[in-house]
């Protein structure tokens, strides 16, 4: 009897929702009627991250918050506002960590400069594998 | 030069063992923190979303007084948790003001019902378009605005029992 009623309860048990009973907002997967402005709206959706999800941008993020961001950057896109000022202001509220496209600094310049710090020392290593033999 | 090389791997495999035990005493911070912290309050304007209190704006922070801003939802189960340290803080005569992000008024009315009200103004946010206009990324989380109405502190996560010094010493400084 125990066992049935363990059972009863975890096949009947819901999972504890992080989510609101709200509709997702208007724009978050609707698209704008302007093509144009659409194009413009997902190129920035992709560079954004989803401050919740952490590993995906809000263009690839089911998470409700991700879906908000995307409304507000459609409707500021829509408004006529410049895709490089809807980044500016995301940016001013949440770091470069909000951007998949950081910019160079001192905290970034290593991920910019290995490359081509590996690159040279590939070159002189080929090279010295490559000389002729002196003998 | 041979001998010393025989230690390399062992040099090596210490580095590494050294660089997850590192990792794994004093894991890295995951949380995201607002940037907005130090800087004034962002305009918002959010309608009353109970019967009996005022919704959220901008020109009610900085009157010569810190308050605290609580973004929480009915929805959200650490809100929950929280919900008695508010009260306390209430108590204390702190003043709090709070956005319901996503929420709805029966919602917001049935949860200050069951948990304790210790508001005295909140925001309507449907779309979260103050949430992140104040660089906040989840419920709860917890601003401090200062006398002036900048931003001064962001606790991010439920407000807990061994939080509450910390926040009224933030607010102390924040006068």
């Amino acid at each position: 009897m125990r066992r049935l009623a363990t059972l009863l309860v975890l096949v009947a048990a819901v999972p504890a929702s992080a989510d609101s009973k709200l509709p997702p907002s208007a724009l978050a997967y609707t698209q704008l009627r302007d093509p144009v402005q659409e194009a413009r709206a997902k190129a920035l959706m992709e560079t954004l991250r989803c401050v919740v999800c952490q590993g995906q941008s809000i263009a690839d993020s089911d998470a409700e918050m991700a879906g908000d961001m995307r409304a507000l950057v459609r409707q500021r896109i829509k408004a006529g506002e410049q895709p490089a000022q809807i980044r500016r202001w995301m940016v001013q509220r949440y770091g470069d960590y909000v951007s998949y496209d950081p910019p160079l600094s001192w905290s970034t310049a290593p991920l910019w400069l290995a490359p081509l710090v590996l690159l040279g020392f590939g070159a002189l290593l080929a090279r010295r594998a490559f000389a002729k033999p002196r003998r | 030069m041979r001998r010393l090389l025989i230690w390399t791997p062992l040099a090596l495999f210490a580095i590494v063992f050294a660089v997850v035990a590192s990792g794994l005493l004093k894991p890295g911070d995951r949380l995201v923190h607002s940037a907005m912290v130090g800087k004034p309050l962002p305009q918002l304007n959010l309608p009353p979303i109970t019967s009996d209190k005022p919704g959220i704006a901008t020109a009610d922070f900085g009157r010569g007084k810190p308050r605290l801003l609580n973004i929480f939802a009915s929805w959200c189960i650490p809100c929950i948790a929280e919900a008695p340290q508010l009260m306390k803080l209430r108590k204390a005569g702190v003043e709090i003001d709070a956005v319901a992000i996503r929420d709805t008024h029966d919602g917001v009315q049935a949860f200050l019902q069951q948990y304790g009200d210790p508001y005295a103004r909140i925001g309507d946010d449907k779309a979260s378009t103050a949430q992140l206009a104040l660089g906040s990324s989840g419920v709860p989380e917890t601003f401090v605005i200062d006398a002036h109405g900048r931003i001064t502190y962001q606790h991010i996560g439920d407000v807990r029992e061994e939080h509450i010094p910390e926040l009224l010493a933030q607010l102390e400084k924040a006068k």
